[in-house]
């Protein structure tokens, strides 16, 4: 199979919101370190509201992603509201009008997302944010669609690619955001919004690939 | 950490719900339970002032809503930007017809938020301008003041602000007085304890005993230099080092300036620094017209002090000093 009906796919999304539930004190941990220790928190008070908004059985993966993104714009603030709400809400307007979920599809929504998170928020890759694990594995994702690899390689790819970003951010030095104002005391601890990310990108990946199985 | 709390998840929605009680007088409540309004808000025909921010800052944000200052405010988790929808509810809420004024201080999380709420918002026809404080001088090089953090010098851009749209002025004039204010504006601090947010129940940096962390910002960013503690006249000394420079502030010039506590100093120690303060300058030929001394802009049980100071020209004496009522600042002209 290449590729997955979108009607059923909407429990994509409540697996994301597992994801952050369950690594709610895991990310507040990370965070401690350059942050102020509440990204593990406010993550997962955003997400919870979306599980409850979501309804059950959810409703198909486009309208699942919007109800997240609204979400996630209207309860968590912060940075990261703007941030993954933008992200998720370009995600589901790739969607629109599509049926299946196959691997070009898929390239081209997670492309749109990290284009959405480039607009709304002004960090670059190297500056010790979400960007560092989302943009190597959107483009780890087309690469391996380019050499031919199939949608569940690919998702493998894109899954390795976002953990080698997020690991590769303890030796960045922030630039945006608070942990910037650490300057060179950032060094030598992951960045918070990539390791998220790297969960939701991770999570995204076993899920499409449970269901193309 | 004893606290009066309920739930450490729920301590802003449960100091709102007592703010409202408590302040029948000024303000309103909203159907956004992180948007509070003036009591007369909307006002036809003025310009609608609003700001917003993290919770944890009291009387921040919220208490600057009051007559002449803010129309209506959006309000954050501890320390964490409101959401877009709460600032752009919050214009809703402010707007007379005349436009809002979106005074805000430069965080990444509330510079994103206020983008999407004002491009929201022109998509409804409301015309919102913004001006983005950036008075803490440790926060980043002269060079780079587009980097700087906004602190307690938003406390003086809301009161020009607040004052010059009390007075009739339209969109673009209260921006221009509200930037002008920024502009002439400089702040420090210095922390002398961590604080602690309550949900995540323990500090996340430190301050040792007997230590100042000179530069600090209001959510506990490291300042620029650490310290052993020094008396109240040496910190008052080497805070005017850090911020006279800056402007420069010299010889002719009128002041305002605001000491304010992060939470956990008595007011006390602030008139103990500021008799230093206002020594210093009287003697390098400024003239402090405006004092403010008090907990403006604190950051939850944080020991330490900030210093803003403002250059007045004419304008900018008048509209600091113009009346104003709200439950963080009030002014009765003499």
């Amino acid at each position: 199979m290449t590729g997955i009906p979108l009607a059923a796919a909407g429990g994509l999304v409540v697996e994301l919101i597992e994801t952050i539930n369950a690594n709610r004190a895991h990310l507040s941990e990370i965070d401690g370190a350059i942050g102020d220790g509440d990204h593990g928190i406010n993550m997962s008070k955003g997400f919870t509201q979306a599980g409850a908004a979501l309804g059950d059985p959810p409703p198909p993966l486009p309208d699942a992603l919007r109800v997240l993104s609204d979400t996630l714009f209207e309860g968590i603030g912060g940075s990261m509201g703007p941030l993954y709400g933008s992200l998720f809400s370009a995600m589901a307007d790739t969607l629109d009008g599509a049926e299946i979920l196959d691997g070009p599809l898929y390239g081209r929504m997670i492309r749109a997302g990290l284009d959405g998170v480039e607009e709304i928020g002004s960090a670059k890759p190297g500056d010790k944010t979400l960007l560092d694990s989302l943009a190597p594995a959107v483009d780890a994702f087309d690469a391996a669609q380019a050499e031919g690899r199939s949608f569940a390689e690919s998702l493998d790819a894109m899954t390795l690619a976002a953990e080698r970003g997020r690991d590769a951010t303890r030796d960045m030095i922030a630039k945006v955001g608070r942990a910037a104002r650490l300057g060179e005391r950032s060094r030598g601890a992951l960045d918070a919004g990539a390791s998220s990310c790297c969960l939701i990108l991770g999570t995204l990946a076993c899920g499409v690939k449970k269901r193309l199985a | 950490m004893n606290r009066i709390i309920n739930d450490p998840d729920l301590v802003v929605e449960d100091a709102v719900r007592g703010y409202l009680k408590a302040h029948r007088d000024l303000v309103r409540p909203t159907t956004n339970p992180r948007v509070i309004r003036h009591h007369l808000a909307p006002q036809q025909g003025k310009v609608g002032v609003v700001t917003g921010g993290g919770s944890g800052h009291e009387p921040a944000f919220l208490g600057y809503v009051g007559d002449g200052m803010i129309d209506a405010v959006a309000i954050g988790e501890i320390f964490s930007s409101p959401t877009a929808k709460s600032f752009h509810d919050a214009f809703v809420a402010a707007d007379g017809g005349r436009g809002v004024a979106c005074l805000y201080g430069n965080y990444a999380g509330d510079n994103m938020n206020v983008k999407l709420a004002v491009k929201k918002a022109a998509s409804h026809d409301l015309t919102v301008k913004t001006v983005v404080a950036n008075d803490d001088v440790p926060s980043a090089p002269k060079s780079e003041r587009d980097k700087r953090r906004g602190v307690a010098g938003e406390i003086l851009m809301w009161k020009v602000g607040g004052a010059r749209a009390a007075e009739g002025a339209d969109l673009d004039e209260v921006i221009a007085s509200a930037q002008k204010a920024i502009d002439a504006t400089r702040s420090i601090g210095i922390g002398l304890s961590p604080c602690i947010i309550p949900a995540v129940g323990k500090p996340n940096f430190s301050i040792e005993n007997g230590m100042m962390e000179v530069g600090i910002g209001h959510h506990g960013e490291p300042g620029v230099e650490v310290a052993p503690v020094r008396p109240a006249k040496e910190m008052a000394d080497l805070m005017l080092d850090h911020i006279l420079p800056d402007l420069p502030f010299g010889r002719g010039d009128d002041l305002a300036v605001l000491v304010s506590g992060l939470g956990a100093t008595p007011v006390m120690e602030l008139y103990i620094l500021y008799d230093r303060l206002s020594e210093v300058l009287e003697d390098r030929g400024m003239t402090v017209v405006h004092p403010f001394i008090g907990n403006y802009f604190t950051s939850l049980e944080m020991m330490g002090v900030t210093l803003t100071v403002m250059r007045l020209d004419g304008e900018l004496a008048r509209l600091v000093g113009a009346p104003a009522r709200s439950v963080g600042l009030t002014r009765i002209p003499s």
